[in-house]
């Protein structure tokens, strides 16, 4: 079904859940969509090689702000090594639908950010 | 609408239902624009009556196919009133050209000279003159716009005060609609002793441009926004100054005499084409050039400002949508950039393709200007040719239905 006939996303779009900031985050990456140039940070805590606590900020499509709010959902509780082994796949699974090629990017851009966090993570850096 | 302007439509295949199965409402003109049947054709028949590479063979098809590239350059130089041929040079499109002035006029720039351009440019008038500022320390000023979009002419005096070697403008913006009062601005520019280029890429096809009366140094635009092939992008200069100014790609046919140590240049305007160009698209574009002159430029400006003066009512009866650039007709070109609360462009033009129409949103690569307004991005409307009050109808019916869709307000 199109994305933009289901209420619950417009609804999650609206008020997406994990909006607002953690601060002293130890995980903390600004993404840009080079398309439309919207801007999301997201901020996360690991404990014992999981996610503990998650959030997002920044201005987006609803496609962006859904995606992200059903991502940050999911990545509550995952291990590093899950995420990293995370890909489009998921993004469309979580979604439940198919997209544009080029709206796909405003679904991916998240987990793109959060995976290139955890890889500076990883090494010691944050952004 | 007229009869003529219907005639038109009926010679773009992409437009015609049964010839392209759609239904495609086409307002994004300021991108790219369509192609009539005679331009599509007249590329095929180039490649299959007359190619081969120009300025190479002395047998007849070659001879043929230079004849016909030259005659392209000469249209072109008719079609704004340049002097001849020798004063066009073919790219790739009006990015390539303004790149090639860009390295070309600076090479005897000293530090803090400065280039003085506009808030509302194109990547494509702002990047490469960002690039080599940085390379050879240059200053590069902007001339700020007013609360209409319109240039701040005050501001453009104060800033060629700073005695800028060269000034670099759009004609029209591609995201405010803004017509720039180009004859004044190049007499200004002129005073105070720069050089002065045009970015006439959205303007060409748009409106009569007229380089002599205009009084510009150097103009750019493109083939494909002017009913042409991609692929082709055209720079005038004026004959005595591009003799001056040295070639920035180098090879085939832009050569007189080569040895191993050294070589000296083409005539003009060879000596700016290194390489084989695209032939085939330059004598396509030829046939743009005819097809809109005998549509006559005066008319498809009256065509427009009728346009203009329908979507401004439209964006007007609504005191959500917050439309950009300059609120008279004629002060604008069909481009129309909107802002309407809660209503994200990218979400617009999705809902919009779902209708058959397409629309651009983004930042319309002037991601500068629209952060100057406080904007990330923001959806456009462009017209063309073969636009009509009937697609802008259509447009807002449409666009009304998806701004409730997805909680906008209006």
């Amino acid at each position: 079904m199109n994305f933009y006939e289901r209420e619950e996303m417009m609804e999650l779009a609206r008020n997406p859940k994990n909006k607002g900031t953690i601060l002293d985050a130890a995980i903390k990456i600004k993404e840009v969509n080079p398309l439309c140039g919207d801007e999301v940070t997201i901020y996360a805590n690991v404990e014992s090689g999981k996610i503990s606590e998650i959030a997002f900020d920044g201005k987006g499509c609803v496609i962006s702000q859904a995606a992200t709010s059903l991502l940050t959902e999911e990545l509550k509780g995952k291990t590093i090594k899950e995420i990293e082994a995370m890909g489009m796949e998921d993004v469309k699974n979580a979604l439940k639908c198919e997209l544009s090629p080029s709206r796909m990017k405003c679904a991916m851009l998240s987990l793109f950010a959060i995976k290139k966090a955890i890889k500076n993570y990883k090494c010691g850096k944050n952004e | 609408m007229s009869s003529n302007f219907k005639k038109i439509i009926e010679q773009f295949p992409i437009l015609d239902k049964k010839e392209s199965g759609g239904n495609l409402v086409y307002l994004d003109n300021a991108s790219t624009t369509q192609k009539p049947l005679r331009v599509i054709e007249k590329e095929s028949e180039f490649y299959k009556k007359m190619n081969a590479n120009i300025h190479r063979g002395v047998y007849k098809l070659s001879e043929e196919a230079t004849a016909e590239y030259t005659k392209a350059h000469q249209l072109a130089a008719d079609f704004i009133n340049a002097d001849s041929f020798e004063e066009i040079v073919f790219t790739k499109n009006s990015t390539e050209s303004l790149n090639l002035l860009a390295m070309s006029l600076t090479r005897k720039m000293k530090s803090k000279d400065r280039i003085l351009l506009s808030v509302m440019e194109h990547h494509s008038n702002l990047v490469p003159w960002q690039m080599i500022a940085k390379e050879k320390d240059l200053i590069l000023d902007f001339v700020e716009i007013d609360d209409q979009g319109k240039l701040d002419m005050n501001d453009l005096e104060r800033k060629l005060k700073l005695h800028p070697k060269i000034m670099s403008i759009t004609q029209m913006s591609n995201v405010l609609g803004t017509i720039n009062p180009v004859k004044e601005i190049s007499r200004l520019a002129h005073q105070a002793g720069a050089l002065v280029i045009v970015d006439a890429a959205q303007s060409a096809a748009r409106m009569p441009v007229n380089v002599k009366d205009l009084d510009v140094d150097f103009m750019t635009f493109s083939s494909h926004k002017m009913y042409g092939p991609t692929g082709v992008g055209i720079l005038f200069g004026k004959k005595q100054l591009l003799e001056k100014m040295e070639p920035v790609l180098f090879g085939g046919d832009m050569v007189k005499e080569v040895s191993f140590s050294s070589a000296s240049w083409n005539d003009l305007p060879w000596k700016f084409e290194a390489g084989t160009p695209n032939i085939a698209g330059g004598v396509a574009f030829s046939e743009a050039i005819k097809f809109i002159e005998e549509v006559g430029m005066e008319k498809i400006r009256e065509h427009e400002l009728e346009l203009n003066g329908y979507m401004i009512s439209k964006l007007q009866s609504n005191k959500n949508i917050n439309f950009l650039g300059p609120i008279e007709a004629k002060e604008r070109g069909g481009v129309f950039s909107f802002v309407v609360k809660g209503v994200h462009s990218h979400d617009l033009a999705s809902l919009m393709d779902e209708k058959g129409i397409a629309i651009r949103g983004g930042n319309h690569c002037a991601q500068p200007l629209l952060n100057y307004l406080g904007i990330n991005e923001c959806p456009r409307v462009s017209f063309g040719i073969t636009t009509t009050k009937q697609e802008i109808d259509y447009f807002w019916d449409s666009f009304v239905a998806a701004i409730k869709k997805i909680g906008g307000r209006l």
